[in-house]
């Protein structure tokens, strides 16, 4: 166990869990209170298209993916402001349409894409020193947003025309959080793949919104229940050699499902004392 | 007295269809103005136009003197009850003190003191201040809906916007809820739309009825001319609380 930890790659894979969790605890929480939950599965697809874009034109694929999700995080964002009703239209067509332009690409480019599969399924004992500081730098600007922001996201997302009426620039404001969104998608996108970034994103906020009745006190815990996934995650995917993106998703799932049985079984509780009282 | 609210030949469409035509009112500051009118009659567009939500197709909006963008700081907003996503983590306390964002720094925002004995003073006057810390979804209708007025107040507005705030309020409330309006008449104007017929009080000084046109009587009475072009048939007036000066008939003047 202790040799383990002093591999380069493990320390890598438990330093790149430990950004992953801050990050998609904070920004993972506003996906869940604002219901951006296919808007940030949307995202993630249309990053697909970027990396193929990386493949062909011999660039880092992040690179290619950063552009590609702020690109359609912006889009979405702009049209859903204007024309709300179709938003879920939009979002099917946007994630179809990155995975398409990802796809082509891939076949442009000759040779054999080597670490594809990492990108749709991730790796997180893969994960190289030049992505681990991407992560890093992107990890500090999320939270410096998000501590600066935090009172005015706060209103936007809690009540948009309010906040409109306190001359707060909504607009602004939640395109600014949709730019947050890309970049954690992309973040992600190491950790536990394409596919699945949307599971990673959604279950530690979800399972700590049934303990927490501030946004602060959500996030806070979204970390920690997120760092204790990915790290469980990461050794149990070591030792039993399976994919390590899989095992972490399955293991907050499985944490999910408890809380979600820990709250039938109280409410039920709560029903029977009632009735005894 | 000041003009806190002017609207001057008002027209306004949403997605192409008319939902207010030729609106002229003026409410006037210490003055209570109660609408009312028919679902889908045009009331919660009116009060956008107000607040500059919503900009007219012809006519012109005045708040305080200027444009509502420019001006709505002044204003309080008690919106409609189901447009709120009770199931957001935020206490109560910080929902009201939200409400003083208007004139705060955008980034790094600290509440001050001042902002905090304001809400507080707000919530006492309301009746929820021992409620404070708890979580909006735990509260009950009536305290939901005494939250939101809470919001609008802590900004400490010169006219307030009320859009249907009786909704989910039972009768005890309800009076409670009329005197603390009336005790801001005092203070502001205040504005408010309901389709509900019975909850329009003594205690307003203008009452009108409004569907897509606005049928006025200066006194606050609610005639039943007006109410009959309101709702484009003979309403029954015998509704349960009404103070009598508001069910006037005018048979005499049908009959003559």
């Amino acid at each position: 166990m202790i040799s383990i930890i002093s591999f380069q790659f493990f320390q890598n894979a438990l330093i790149a869990g430990l950004l992953a969790s801050v990050t998609c605890g904070i920004i993972g929480t506003y996906v869940v209170v604002k219901k951006m939950v296919a808007l940030s599965g949307g995202i993630s697809h249309a990053a697909f298209g970027g990396i193929g874009l990386g493949y062909y034109a011999g660039i880092d694929p992040i690179l290619g993916a950063i552009v590609f999700s702020l690109a359609s995080a912006l889009g979405m964002g702009m049209i859903s402001l204007h024309a709300r009703q179709h938003l879920d239209t939009l979002i099917g067509a946007i994630w179809a349409i990155g995975m398409a332009i990802g796809i082509l690409f891939i076949s442009l480019t000759p040779g054999y894409a080597p670490d594809l599969f990492s990108f749709l399924f991730g790796n997180i004992l893969l994960v190289p020193i030049g992505d681990l500081l991407v992560m890093t730098v992107l990890a500090v600007l999320i939270v410096v947003v998000v501590i600066a922001c935090y009172q005015v996201f706060l209103a936007v997302t809690f009540d948009e025309e309010y906040a409109m009426v306190l001359n707060i620039p909504v607009e602004i404001i939640y395109l600014l959080l949709l730019s947050l969104v890309a970049l954690t998608v992309v973040m992600l996108i190491r950790i536990v793949g394409i596919i699945l970034v949307i599971a990673l994103l959604t279950l530690p906020a979800a399972i700590s919104r049934e303990y927490s009745s501030r946004l602060r006190n959500m996030m806070v815990l979204s970390v920690v229940v997120g760092i204790l996934v990915t790290t469980s995650g990461i050794f149990l995917s070591y030792f039993l050699d399976v994919p390590s993106g899989a095992t972490i998703i399955l293991i907050a799932a499985a944490l999910y499902g408890l809380v979600l049985l820990e709250r039938a079984f109280r409410k039920n509780n709560n029903r029977v004392s009632a009735r005894n009282t | 007295m000041t003009e806190a609210i002017v609207l001057d030949h008002v027209y306004a469409e949403i997605a192409g269809q008319n939902v207010l035509e030729d609106i002229s009112l003026v409410v006037n500051e210490r003055e209570f103005y109660a609408i009312i009118g028919p679902n889908g009659g045009g009331k919660t567009t009116l009060i956008k136009l107000m607040l500059g939500l919503i900009q007219p197709e012809k006519g012109t909006v005045k708040v305080f003197g200027g444009r509502p963008s420019e001006n709505r700081m002044m204003l309080g907003y008690v919106p409609q009850f189901h447009t709120f996503d009770f199931h957001y983590p935020i206490t109560l306390d910080e929902m009201v003190i939200s409400g003083r964002l208007g004139n705060k720094n955008r980034i790094f925002t600290r509440y001050t003191k001042e902002d905090k004995v304001i809400t507080e003073e707000v919530l006492q006057t309301l009746g929820i201040s021992d409620l404070s810390g708890r979580e909006i979804s735990a509260l009950s209708g009536g305290e939901r809906q005494r939250a939101i007025i809470a919001r609008a107040l802590v900004s400490e507005p010169r006219a307030l916007l009320l859009d249907e705030p009786t909704v989910y309020v039972d009768a005890p409330t309800e009076q409670q809820f009329y005197n603390i309006l009336n005790s801001l008449k005092e203070k502001m104007a205040v504005v408010l739309v309901t389709h509900d017929i019975g909850v329009v009080s003594d205690h307003a000084t203008k009452v009108g009825c409004l569907n897509r046109r606005l049928y006025t009587h200066d006194s606050g009475e609610i005639t039943d001319d007006m109410l009959t072009s309101a709702y484009q048939c003979p309403v029954e007036l015998i509704a349960h609380g009404v103070p009598h000066r508001v069910l006037r008939t005018h048979e005499e003047e049908r009959h003559p």
